[in-house]
């Protein structure tokens, strides 16, 4: 019985301090919250919210010091995200939303000079020195990395056009577009 | 025949008199047709045809682009004028890529595909379903050819064909079954063999005597297939509702009749399957019922596939008030349109043109969370939970809700008496919820190209280091080796 008492005794306590011991000398200084924050980032480091690359935004939103909508190119879901995991309850609807982007070359102005495609952070510019580039939609982010980076002025950013696959009724009494027909039939 | 009951549904006035008796006429071929290229579930089709190109009726002018994709031939003899974007028939008014015909008014056909024999192969049968563009022509425009093949993946007992036709106004299933009784049995019995299944069943609701009538005579020719009639009740036609009627068994949550050994195809894809089978013609034309309160004579129409609807309104006379609403289909699922400049496809079985006294527009009241939806809703859902969720931007509450369940009949907006918009917005958050993943994956997939094309960079900034750190020693041993030499 004494025996017992004692022996659990010391193992309660023994473990007790060598968690105490643990827990100061593994203690880890980053805020975990900052990891969590840069992996709902895109993390194409585009730097178009003005900070060096998405972990540098991620520690910003973290200390609070840069707004959840700090991320021009994950729109409303990404801030939705951000305030989800900071808990703030934030006024989406004022978020200016232009919508996703997609950049465009301008064939007659492209002089090949691969700028572009080498600041592009996704791969998404295709060409050869001396030959137009072209840009693949699907992979192109609307950052904006290659507008600024081409030295013709000949890439646009243009919002990515409505099609039948993309579009989808407007929330009821929002929208001007007529009212789904479904059950319009009289009583 | 023991039939079983489902939950809910509504009895709405069926108005199919103004059109039921009505003979199916057909149209004459318009000055110019637009063929979209995507009239069905999947890929859109690829053009194979150049502007200027002569075509003949029933020539492919754009083949199917990979498994569930539909082939588009031409609906009458003609140049190909153009290939762009014209307007479809889709509730947002927007254009989409179609190929363009100027009729030469000669409607000649194409050498005809040879006809099979009656003991062709099922996968010869399918193979000519997908050859002929056939789709689901109920409205669903599914390939058909892809259903004929689910033999392949699944055990299969039972073929249902879709003859209900549940939706008010549409009378074009009646007519056909009316009309062609003979062809639309044959082809049910190829698709029963192409299917491999040993019972077929011609569901027919019980407003439909005469199509029942007509059918039982020329199933009768057929061993294996049987006609049964069904209640009256929308939406008997709903493919899962239909088979759990006749076979008491209920689909599971988002998975297919298959699944439960049971295959439904539309009686009018079984006339258009005979055709190609038996005539060797592909899908080029369909029976279009063009009804409602604003059209002066409604009638029956088979129209080649393109022509454009405002032509087929002029042949029943024209509108004789400003309509309400304009539908593509029934009005409980039917599509609004936004003009009436846009071309008859496959799917399309009605036009309406409905009067303001037809519809029940006008502004919702608020939810008095009376249950009128709950009882009509045949899925077993909580229509006014769902809304009021998808109201207050709880997306994830409307999917636990079974938001994804829902079949979108329009039950609960016809019976709610606040009229509130209740599919409108089932609609919207089922597109707003697959719009937020394509984002997400969007996302996810360009984070993987920012992390490899920052693992390249890396790499290479490492080998020019190397390189340099190559040069420079090289360089040095050399000036070693010279200093070396120029010493002694």
């Amino acid at each position: 019985m004494l025996e017992a008492i004692v022996g659990l005794t010391a193992l309660g306590g023994g473990l007790g301090v060598f968690l105490g011991i643990a827990a100061k000398r593994l203690h880890v200084e980053s805020s975990p919250l900052e990891g969590d924050i840069e992996a709902i980032l895109p993390g194409q480091n585009c730097g178009q919210c003005g900070y060096p690359g998405c972990a540098a935004a991620a520690a910003a939103v973290a200390k609070g010091e840069a707004p959840v909508t700090v991320c021009p190119p994950g729109g409303r879901p990404v801030a939705h995200a951000l305030a989800e995991k900071l808990c703030l309850a934030v006024d989406l609807s004022g978020f200016a939303e232009t919508g996703p982007m997609v950049a465009r070359i301008d064939e007659t102005v492209c002089i090949g000079c691969t700028k572009c495609s080498r600041k592009c952070p996704t791969d998404a510019v295709i060409g050869a020195a001396k030959q137009i580039h072209g840009v693949i939609a699907d992979a192109c982010t609307g950052c904006g990395a290659c507008v600024a980076a081409c030295p013709a002025g000949g890439i646009r950013l243009e919002p990515i056009p409505v099609t039948l696959q993309s579009w989808y009724w407007p929330k009821p009494g929002t929208g001007k577009t007529p009212r789904s027909g479904n059950g319009v039939l009289t009583q | 025949m023991k039939l079983f009951r489902i939950r809910g549904g509504v009895h709405p006035d069926p108005r199919k008199d103004a059109t039921r008796e009505k003979t199916i006429v057909d149209a004459p071929i318009s000055a110019v047709l637009h063929l979209p290229l995507q009239q069905h579930i999947g890929a859109p089709a690829r053009p194979v045809v150049k502007v200027g190109d002569h075509v003949l009726k029933g020539q492919v002018i754009a083949e199917a682009a990979g498994p569930v994709s539909a082939t588009v031939h031409a609906s009458t003899s003609g140049a190909v004028a153009a290939i762009g974007p014209v307007p479809v028939p889709h509730a947002s008014g927007l254009a989409a890529p179609a190929i363009t015909l100027a009729p030469d008014g000669k409607d000649t056909w194409a050498e005809p595909m040879p006809p099979l024999p009656d003991d062709a192969e099922p996968a010869a049968i399918a193979a000519r379903v997908a050859a002929a563009g056939i789709v689901g022509l109920g409205g669903a425009t599914f390939p058909s050819a892809v259903k004929l093949n689910l033999r392949e993946r699944h055990k299969l007992t039972t073929l249902v064909m879709n003859g209900a036709e549940c939706e008010p106004f549409l009378t074009c299933d009646d007519r056909l079954m009316r009309e062609h009784a003979e062809e639309v049995a044959a082809g049910v019995a190829l698709m029963a063999r192409a299917l491999g299944v040993g019972r077929t069943l011609i569901a027919i609701e019980t407003n439909k005597p005469e199509a029942t009538a007509a059918m039982t005579e020329a199933a009768a020719l057929h061993p294996g297939i049987d006609v049964a009639p069904v209640p009256t009740r929308y939406p008997m036609g709903s493919e899962k509702h239909l088979v759990h009627t006749l076979t008491g068994l209920e689909t599971p949550a988002r998975a297919l009749t298959a699944d439960i050994g049971v295959v439904v195809h539309n009686i009018a894809t079984a006339f258009a399957v005979y055709e190609a089978v038996k005539l060797g013609r592909p899908l080029v034309s369909r029976v279009v019922t063009v009804s409602g309160g604003a059209v002066a004579e409604p009638k029956n129409l088979r129209a080649v596939l393109g022509t454009p609807i405002s032509d087929l309104i002029a042949l029943c006379g024209g509108l004789t008030a400003e309509p309400q609403e304009i539908l593509s289909g029934g009005p409980m699922m039917g599509q609004p349109l936004r003009s009436t400049d846009i071309p008859t496809v496959k799917g399309m079985n009605g036009i309406l043109a409905l009067l303001p006294s037809d519809t029940r527009r006008g502004p919702a009241h608020a939810c008095l969370r009376c249950g009128t939806c709950v009882t009509a809703c045949p899925c077993g859902l909580l229509p006014l939970e769902i809304a009021a969720n998808i109201r207050n931007g709880n997306f994830d509450a409307a999917v636990s809700a079974g938001l994804m369940d829902c079949i979108g009949c329009g039950s609960c907006a016809y019976a709610c008496p606040s009229r509130i918009p209740l599919v409108q917005s089932f609609h919207y958050a089922k597109g707003h919820i697959a719009a937020e993943q394509r984002v997400k994956q969007h996302n996810e997939e360009a984070k993987r190209l920012a992390q490899q094309k920052a693992i390249r960079q890396e790499k290479l900034a490492a080998e020019r280091k190397a390189m340099m750190e190559k040069k420079k020693a090289a360089a040095a041993a050399a000036r070693a080796a010279q200093e070396g030499t120029a010493e002694p």
